[in-house]
């Protein structure tokens, strides 16, 4: 079994959108946590910020990001011609 | 549309059908409970039918998916649409320490166990991002099954049997207590007894039909828990807010306890109380200081109370209690010491002014801010890490029938745990508001109902004491236990007893269905990776299976052994399971889709020095075994033992596989095989 070019560049592209995504997801995590304390010195209705980023507005992100990830890797298999057999 | 598409929609409708009757026979089944609670079924009652109507349920559904068949047993088949896959996952995740301890243990800590919320919730993005796909066009049984495969011989599988093993075991002893703990409470069985009635269900589920069965049964298990969880944080939310919405609304009710606790840190009856703690905490240790001297004396104090009691014929309440302070007097200094530790560091901790709720990183200076913000960041990284190494959850995505599908899988197995954990936050903020506002300052002679009735139950859940004699609760004289804020949830907010009911089969449902699938893990890597893969290569199907059935069995009693024996701390359990899971698991699975080059023995010595360090660090910082603060790295505390295992593991893993020769081109093409969900001419590793 050889990998042609296009094969690769599905790769390629798969690893930029998980890099991108990853990188998000670091943010929303480690670095906003990093800062929650100065965050907090603001208010958003009626939350302080730092509070509600890591309790409420970080999990939504993480939906989000995995939702989007299924959404264009599954459109992506196709595009490349790598999806499997209908299944639903 | 090809045949097998066809039956996989034909499936999904029925299986549609099948859990919308389930879920509107359920409310149906709550309806006619509150309806004979109005005509005056006892609160006992009420309890047994929760109890045995649902562990029946799980038994029937474990029965009728009963099979011998090795993919129906290990994989359900692969044919689990993604949206119940979700569900069951979620079922999978949520332990009785997320149901019942989550939003206490966020009422007690504030800011700081928003940890727990991001890590186990964000640790899907590298489930969904790094593993799922791949591990299930790889398609196997086991995680063993994909370390064994991807790195080659029997070395690497055995580490990843230990390492299952080690984890799974010691979460699932957690899961076992937290059974036996709900059904003694709410039907006043033994303890012990309530383990086994609780191991019952969990057994005949799993036993029966394996992944199949235990698959089924936790779909039905979410929606119980997730009705269980949302009903009364809805109804308090519409009680104190008027919004039914208690996500949206919360941030208008923390404002008030936020202003509520300047209020009681500046109170002078409250710093009335706040001292005699302050007191309390300095004799504690005094005598802790005076050992083993102290002890004698001490002993001879209590005794001589009670002697002087019956002397005098004093009333019989109080003989009983100092009858019972000689009975509970530690048995030697060692012990006694020990005890008054513990016993002073509730009093110093009594003797503070209320945490404020919203504040990141309480600490006396900068530096002690720092260190608890390093902690904070370091359980979030462990969790999240442990989340996308944990067998039990990452097994799930090789059920469903695609890539496409496990991809998507991921997003609602996120959604459906995203529903509670996103609620726990704000019913932590809703409870504390009514006990700032309508607890403290309350008599004695007339506590809020729920109060009364729950400090009665369980002293250990909710103890209020009058340390001042003035006759009024104040905040420093409440004790809460984490789990009281959940179980009281129903009764706070006013509602009927069927409520309470409901929610101790949600935590009973959350309970069973982690242990099912914990166990099944255990008893799969024994049965499957162990038995069949490493021992008798060529048994047969009917045989591994039976094989596997009876080691768990096996597994399930030497756990509910462990259990009985009351293991220690059990939230540190759970924490050290996701440290020793990262540690062990993450960095060899991760490396092994995304990097070709490694190689067998960086995967051996990648996976025993991550797991060792993990080990070696909790072994020298946790107090249980003997270790000290002192031992610490960065001052991180024992449960985030992982945040230096997977790093270690990851580098370990590359500069050993640098090393030594590249791996075969068979595994090449293998980690080829699973970067593509469909390649022409391709391998096939799926096991059938």
């Amino acid at each position: 079994m050889e990998l042609s070019e296009k094969h690769r560049q599905y790769w390629h592209k798969n690893l930029l959108v998980t890099a991108i995504l990853l990188v998000i997801w670091f943010v929303v995590t480690f670095v906003e946590g990093w800062y929650a304390r100065e965050l907090n010195a603001f208010t958003f209705f009626g939350f302080p910020f730092g509070f509600y980023m890591s309790a409420q507005r970080s999990l939504i992100v993480y939906v989000v990001l995995i939702w989007f990830y299924a959404r264009y890797m599954n459109a992506l298999d196709m595009e490349y011609n790598v999806e499997e057999g209908e299944d639903e | 549309m090809s045949q097998a598409a066809t039956g996989h929609k034909a499936f999904k409708a029925q299986l549609t059908k099948y859990y919308s009757f389930y879920t509107g026979g359920f409310l149906v089944f709550l309806f006619a409970l509150a309806a004979a609670e109005q005509m005056g079924m006892s609160r006992q009652w009420i309890g047994y039918w929760f109890l045995f109507a649902t562990i029946g349920l799980y038994a029937g559904i474990g029965i009728m998916s009963r099979t011998v068949d090795a993919a129906e047993y290990y994989v359900a088949g692969r044919r689990v649409p993604a949206f119940f896959n979700g569900m069951a996952t979620g079922a999978d995740w949520m332990s009785a320490a997320s149901f019942i301890g989550m939003a206490g243990t966020l009422y007690l800590t504030g800011f700081d166990g928003l940890a727990f919320v991001m890590g186990w919730t964000g640790g899907y993005c590298l489930v969904a991002f790094l593993l799922a796909p791949y591990l299930r066009k790889f398609g196997q049984f086991t995680i063993p099954d994909f370390l064994g495969e991807r790195y080659g011989g029997n070395v690497v599988r055995s580490v990843g049997i230990f390492a299952a093993i080690l984890c799974s075991f010691t979460y699932v002893v957690a899961q076992i207590y937290g059974v036996g703990l709900i059904t003694s409470r709410f039907t006043g069985l033994e303890f012990g007894i309530g383990v086994f009635v609780g191991l019952g269900g969990i057994l005949v589920c799993s036993f029966l039909g394996g992944m199949r069965a235990v698959t089924w049964t936790q779909v039905a298990q979410y929606i119980i828990l997730i009705i269980a969880y949302m009903t009364p944080v809805v109804w308090l939310s519409v009680n104190i807010t008027g919004n039914p919405v208690p996500q949206l609304a919360y941030g208008q009710v923390l404002q008030k306890v936020t202003e509520r606790e300047k209020e009681l840190t500046n109170d002078p009856k409250e710093i009335e109380v706040r001292g005699l703690f302050k007191q309390r905490a300095e004799a504690l240790d005094t005598k802790i200081n005076d050992l083993p001297a102290s002890y004698e004396a001490e002993k001879a104090a209590v005794s001589k109370k009670l002697e002087d009691l019956i002397a005098s014929s004093a009333p019989e309440e109080q003989v009983n209690a100092a009858r019972a302070a000689v009975d509970a007097f530690p048995k030697s200094p060692e012990a006694a010491k020990a005890a008054w530790t513990a016993a002073k560091s509730t009093a110093t901790a009594k003797s503070a002014p209320p945490r404020p709720h919203a504040q990141p990183f309480p600490g006396k200076d900068e530096a002690a801010q720092n260190i608890a913000r390093n902690n904070f960041l370091g359980i979030v990284f462990c969790m999240m890490f442990g989340t996308a190494a944990l067998p039990h959850i990452l097994m799930r995505y090789y059920t469903t029938p695609s890539v496409r599908q496990a991809r998507q899988s991921v997003f609602w197995s996120l959604f459906f745990i995203f529903l509670l954990y996103f609620t726990a936050p704000s019913l932590a903020v809703l409870a504390k508001y009514d006990v700032y506002h309508f607890l403290v300052g309350s008599s004695f002679a007339d506590l809020p109902a729920w109060a009364a009735n729950w400090a009665r139950v369980d002293p250990t859940l909710l103890s209020i004491t009058d340390m001042n004699k003035d006759g009024i609760v104040q905040l420093a004289e409440i004790v809460l236990g984490t789990d009281i804020i959940v179980l009281a949830t129903p009764e706070i907010a006013g509602l009927p007893y069927v409520v309470s009911g409901l929610v101790a089969a949600g935590g009973l449902a959350a309970a069973l269905s982690t242990a099912d699938g914990l166990l099944l893990t255990i008893a799969n890597a024994l049965s499957h990776d162990l038995y069949y893969k490493m021992i008798d290569p060529h048994a047969p199907t009917g045989r591994r299976v039976s094989v596997s059935k009876a080691l768990l069995l096996v597994v399930a009693f030497v756990a509910a052994y462990v259990t009985s024996l009351k293991p220690g701390d059990i939230l540190f359990l759970v924490g050290a399971a996701f440290s020793l899971a990262a540690s062990a698991f993450f960095p060899a699975l991760v490396l092994g889709v995304f990097w070709r080059r490694a190689n067998k023995w960086g995967a051996i010595t990648g996976m025993v020095a991550g797991l060792g360090v993990c080990m070696y660090y909790m072994y020298t910082t946790y107090p249980f075994f003997g270790g000290v603060a002192a031992n610490q790295w960065f001052h991180m505390n024992p449960i985030s033992a992982g945040v230096f295992g997977v790093p270690v593991g990851i580098i370990t893993i590359v500069v050993v596989s640098l090393l030594t020769p590249e791996p075969s081109k068979k595994v090449q093409e293998l980690v080829d095989h699973v970067r593509y969900p469909h390649l022409r001419g391709d391998i096939d590793t799926q096991a059938a």
